[in-house]
């Protein structure tokens, strides 16, 4: 296994603190304290996005994820009530869930070493994307599927409003 | 310049912990924060391999991800607004109506 690169160590900077806020938004007792470590952790996946050379899908990912779904959270968690602590937030019987966990993560690692063995990765060089290549792709070659997203979306919109909707009003 | 085995551990990582999240949290909102943990795996696959093979294609399916989680989590997020409007708690195992 060759020295590491600058992108490598930057990479493993962001990747330590993504998983152990990953870790953290699992564990938390505070509702809101899990939504600001998923903060961190979205953070630093755009980041690993960025290093990985895919400019777009980090801003998208920064826009989306953080500045509109964590919004959406904390928003669900002020409508709704968020009790703390563990007891309430967490079933009883969770170690079943951590042992399932650990054996999928254990099952992963075994299966990715297994099929591109860490110690002879070579670092392809990176495969910069610039905005115009996405756009290009996404409007060429992924029509259909983009305007099924749309379509998606439109559906979830009108959905959430139904649901959300009071009764009484309609 | 990432060497891609490093990248899909971190990926393994956050989608254990999502596993974990699914399974463990009995808070509706806590279930989809673990699902979006889980989405967020996928996607960091999606791009890695996509910049490992000088491919598009990954790109793509990570930005389609993004937009359907955008979808999931408000329709997620309306189901337990009117979950909580009708039952006062939005703990997932207290929701058994259906069940036999």
């Amino acid at each position: 296994m060759a020295g590491l690169k600058a992108q490598e160590y930057a990479f493993l900077v962001l990747a330590v603190i993504g998983s152990i806020s990953a870790i953290a938004v699992v564990l938390a007792r505070n509702v809101v304290h899990a939504a600001l470590y998923l903060v961190v952790t979205l953070l630093s996946v755009g980041g690993v996005y960025l290093l990985l050379g895919a400019e777009f899908v980090a801003w998208v990912q920064i826009l989306i994820y953080v500045g509109a779904i964590v919004i959406l959270f904390l928003f669900g968690l002020m409508l709704t009530k968020a009790p703390i602590g563990r007891d309430t937030l967490d079933h009883q019987n969770r170690w079943i869930g951590g042992l399932v966990a650990a054996g999928v993560f254990v099952g992963l690692v075994f299966l990715v070493q297994d099929a591109f063995r860490v110690q002879d990765a070579v670092a392809a060089p990176t495969f910069r994307t610039t905005t115009s290549m996405v756009g290009k792709s996404l409007f060429r070659d992924y029509v259909l599927p983009f305007e099924a997203v749309s379509f998606l979306l439109l559906a979830a919109l009108i959905g959430a409003i139904v649901l959300a909707r009071k009764d009484d009003v309609a | 310049m990432i060497r891609l085995p490093f990248v899909l551990f971190f990926s393994a990582l956050l989608f254990s912990a999502g596993v974990y999240g699914v399974l463990a949290r009995r808070n509706a909102v806590m279930v989809l924060m673990a699902i979006e943990l889980m989405l967020n795996a996928v996607n960091v696959n999606f791009v890695a391999f996509g910049s490992q093979l000088h491919q598009m294609g990954g790109q793509m399916f990570a930005l389609f991800v993004i937009a359907v989680a955008a979808a999931e989590v408000g329709i997620g997020l309306a189901i337990v607004i009117l979950l909580f409007r009708n039952r006062e708690s939005i703990n997932v195992d207290e929701v058994n109506l259906l069940k036999w």
